[in-house]
């Protein structure tokens, strides 16, 4: 039994060491965004935040999480307060069959986390490890940089327009 | 069934109630029985020919409640928003107040495959009309009650209102099976001039629960007692399972039970990551029998023309021994190609009481039920399917063959949901793919540098395996008493499979269009978004680039001198307008301009597309810099939504042009993932993309989501040959090829 903290809240895990992350956020927890797409680390489907950092949660084993703060797109807003990156994809339709969408928003969360100005170049290397295959890629760097406007605003109000982009 | 009545709707509305029951009771045993509902009235507009009852589509409570049902699947092309849209508009009710349903044997009109861009037209079209004629029975039924006219009465919010500001709502006025009647083969359509709805961007219903974690896919299924199952595929088509030792297996932590059949081999445990460890331990039991029997991938086009081919002229204009002043001949070739869905297929089934639910993405659920419950070996009435979304297909990919999985399964573990996600070495390995395809062709120039003469040949594979029978699906093949895998036909023009788009649209004076059908599949194959029009559309696309640089005429305006169709020449027009294209253009240093164009199987929605590519002439790297699409699909539904379809359309394309081919070696396919199959990523997306609508007010719905594929890549492929001066033929254009190119 180990113990996991995801979305602010302590949960009591009873798995193997080696089981990966996403299983147990998918399964034990009941949590549906972080998504299994490889297995293999090679698309990005699972990515979580964990301690401020993108993970992909299908390769990372329980055994390295005692311990850390996992965050998932379920902890970043609700139904009724969406986070400003999930007000975002809303409002530029950033998906298609969106499956490989809620892995896509956490790293661009951790990104807009530590830099909430980045470059189109720096959203684009940041995604890398991301595959879609509807070929919504356009939406989605204009919701990203739709999301980094929202942050900015709803952190400093006075500059209610954000930046162009 | 007899022959089609069509029940009087004075009488119906005088309260036919006893001949409405027995209808009512027909129709619900030809839905059990997997049958298109009877009484096919050929002019009826859209689905409603093979589902002609009004409440097959629009259902209204007592309560004002409104429900529309569809046969098709919601696969992440957003129809379900539009259908919301269509029948809220001719119902006058407000769009928030409507519910969808979508594909369930159970629930909804047997509408086939969701494919070949027919949801807008078939369904569409039917939701339409059906909703324009329940509005009219509700008036009507006002009428009656109210003592008014007809022409006295309007509607509003879910209501019939009279002069005198009377309301009576549609709760109100449902009664009996007021909408259980035949359909007419026409509606007093609205006025387009007054659509609300129609024609808005209305956000789609479904990506609330996808950008916020909510339960949105069938891999998102937790049944109570659901157990998780794992397939051990055979390595290679064809292998025999020759041992395999389970004791081991099943003595593993959670392991419920291993399932084998044949070749058929699965596990199931308690828990997900359980089943997957006791997957790979069985994997490793396993002994299997393998035979080389696949083809040189090297040598594609050499395998194709020589495999035995039933050949047919499909078209022939003018003389076809016909020949002008200047000829030219070329080879192009397409490899097999992967579907690629990001969510590995799944599917969740449970048998309980002799009754197997399945719970899939495939995109049909009639013929998919018809194939698993002949594996079953179960009467096609006790097996239900119902639609639930799965990561995007693009085509049939493995998504009846994960149903026919859990089913199998399902049927071993009687009472106990059974949820079975492949892994995606098993999705690369085992999806059928876009075949591979080779086309050649000939033509040649009159003196006024036109097209004289026109030869076109295409070799391919039927392009749809899909279920209908189970041998289609991979377990039932795999079973020990095996089912057989079904002859392969070509499909019927004018939509056909290999040979979609292989007619021009041009008007060449002279032309011939030969298909040589292929039955022999080297590869497990079926169809795979916009079919053999991808390919014949960068074939036919390409070869009037050559063409047009030895008449020494610009593209675009050599494509005009061809074409007669106006909204044909109107997308070109605007495309060129939108992008900047100049006769006499030249691009930048290293980098192309590149144009092309379609009428998605010569009769769904046009599409042209200018691009601007940049080759980096040391490594042969291309980038697609911008496209500018411009696109007519009739009348514009959700014109976002439009537009996010022929965006992914190209961005899809040119993964598919640029980098993708699937590899094997003489007996196993060897690009099993992301690494050895590589696709776009976010380093190579452009700088814009552009989509310029132009909108037929009140003509039909023409489908959409699979015109842009062609155009795309034959775009992409003359900006390359453009900026490198050199023209590459066959798929995909890898910056190996393209260097190889540069440098010779």
């Amino acid at each position: 039994m180990m113990t996991l903290k995801v979305n602010g809240r302590e949960h009591q895990v009873d798995a193997d060491p080696d089981t990966p992350l996403l299983y147990v956020l998918r399964e034990d927890i009941k949590l549906n965004a972080a998504k299994f797409g490889c297995g293999l680390g090679q698309c990005g489907a699972c990515t979580v935040i964990v301690d401020g950092k993108a993970v992909l949660s299908c390769v990372t084993p329980m055994v390295l999480l005692d311990g850390k703060q996992v965050t998932t797109l379920e902890g970043l807003g609700t139904a009724s307060q969406p986070a400003p990156i999930q007000r975002a994809f809303m409002e530029e339709q950033a998906a298609q069959c969106g499956y490989c969408i809620a892995g896509i928003m956490m790293r661009a969360q951790a990104l807009l986390q530590r830099n909430s100005r980045p470059t189109d170049e720096q959203i684009r290397s940041e995604l890398e490890p991301h595959l879609c295959r509807c070929g919504t890629h356009m939406r989605i760097l204009r919701a990203v940089h739709r999301a980094a406007r929202l942050m900015d605003t709803a952190d400093a109000s006075s500059t209610a327009n954000g930046r162009a982009r | 069934m007899n022959a089609p009545v069509n029940i009087d709707r004075r009488r119906v509305l005088a309260g036919g109630g006893a001949l409405i029951v027995s209808f009512s009771l027909s129709g619900a045993l030809a839905q059990q029985q997997g049958a298109p509902a009877a009484a096919p009235a050929p002019s009826l507009p859209g689905s409603l020919k093979t589902s002609p009852y009004l409440d097959a589509w629009v259902r209204i409570d007592a309560n004002g409640s409104i429900e529309v049902f569809t046969g098709k699947a919601e696969l992440g092309q957003g129809f379900k928003t539009a259908f919301q849209q269509i029948a809220a508009e001719e119902l006058d009710v407000a769009f928030e107040s409507l519910k969808v349903t979508t594909a369930d044997t159970r629930l909804t009109a047997n509408e086939g495959y969701t494919a070949g861009s027919n949801s807008m037209k078939d369904s569409g079209t039917a939701v339409q009309n059906a909703a324009a004629q329940a509005r009219e029975l509700l008036i009507a039924e006002a009428a009656s009650r109210l003592g008014l006219p007809v022409d006295s009465l309007w509607t509003a919010d879910g209501a019939v209102i009279a002069p005198d500001g009377k309301r009576l709502s549609y709760g109100e006025l449902v009664r009996d099976d007021i909408l259980h009647v035949q359909a007419q083969p026409t509606s007093k359509l609205k006025d387009p001039a007054t659509f609300r709805v129609i024609g808005r961007s209305v956000p789609r219903v479904d990506i609330f629960a996808k950008v916020t974690g909510g339960a949105a896919y069938v891999q998102d299924m937790r049944l109570p007692g659901m157990v998780h199952a794992r397939v051990v595929r055979p390595p290679s088509y064809g292998a025999q399972l020759i041992e395999c030792d389970t004791a081991a297996v099943e003595k593993l932590p959670g392991v419920v039970k291993v399932v084998r059949d044949g070749n058929f081999l699965a596990v199931v445990a308690d828990k997900e990551f359980q089943s997957i460890k006791a997957m790979n331990a069985l994997a490793a039991a396993a002994k299997w029998q393998e035979t080389a029997r696949l083809p040189k991938q090297d040598d594609l086009l050499a395998v194709l023309t020589s495999l035995p081919a039933q050949t047919s002229t499909i078209f022939e204009r003018g003389k076809s021994e016909a020949t002008g002043r200047k000829t030219l001949e070329a080879t192009y070739t397409r490899p097999y190609q992967a579907h690629g869905s990001i969510g590995p297929s799944c599917a969740v089934a449970q048998l309980i009481d002799g009754a197997m639910t399945v719970w899939t993405h495939t995109q049909g659920v009639f013929p998919d039920r018809q194939g698993i419950a002949e594996m079953l070996r179960m009467p096609p009435a006790s097996v239900r399917l119902i639609h639930v979304e799965g990561s995007g297909c693009y085509g049939h990919n493995g998504a009846d063959d994960a149903a026919a999985d859990a089913s199998l399964i399902a049927r071993a573990l009687p009472g106990r949901p059974v949820r079975v996600q492949w892994m995606r070495e098993q999705e690369h390995a085992w999806e059928p793919f876009g075949p591979a395809m080779v086309t050649k062709l000939k033509a040649s120039l009159d003196s006024k540098g036109k097209i004289a003469d026109w030869h076109f040949d295409v070799w391919s594979n039927t392009h749809s395996m899909r279920p209908g029978g189970a041998g289609s699906m991979l377990a039932a093949q795999h079973m020990a008493q095996p089912f057989a895998v079904p002859a392969p036909r070509p499909l019927p023009l004018p939509e056909g499979g290999g040979d979609r788009n292989a007619i021009p649209i041009y008007a060449f004076p002279n032309a011939q269009v030969v298909h040589h059908f292929i039955p022999a599949m080297p590869l497990r194959i079926s169809a795979m978004r916009a079919l053999g029009a991808y390919h014949n559309v960068f074939s036919i696309e390409s070869f009037l680039d050559e063409l047009a640089v030895l008449a020494d005429t610009d593209p675009v305006e050599f494509r005009l001198k061809h074409l007669e169709d106006q909204r044909g020449r109107a997308v070109i027009e605007k495309a060129a307008l939108n992008f900047g294209w100049k006769s006499g253009q030249k691009a930048p240093q290293d980098r192309g301009f590149g144009f092309a164009f379609a009428r998605y199987k010569n009769l769904a929605a046009y599409c042209a597309i200018a691009s601007e590519v940049e080759v980096n002439r040391e490594t042969g790297r291309p980038r697609l810099v911008r496209a500018v699409a411009a696109v007519d699909s009739g009348q514009v539904v959700n014109p976002d939504g439009l537009i996010n379809q022929i965006e992914g359309a190209i961005v899809q394309s040119m993964s598919w042009t640029l980098y993708e081919s699937v590899t094997f070696d003489d007996t196993r396919i060897t690009s099993i993932d992301w690494q050895t199959y590589p696709i776009l990523r976010f380093d190579a997306v452009p700088e814009s993309i552009e989509v310029h609508i132009i909108d037929r007010p009140g003509q039909p719905f023409l489908g959409s989501g699979e015109t842009g594929q062609g155009p795309a890549a034959a775009s992409i492929a003359n900006a390359i040959a453009n900026a490198t001066g050199k023209r590459l033929r066959n798929l995909p254009l890898t910056r190996k090829r393209i260097k190889e190119a540069i440098d010779a």
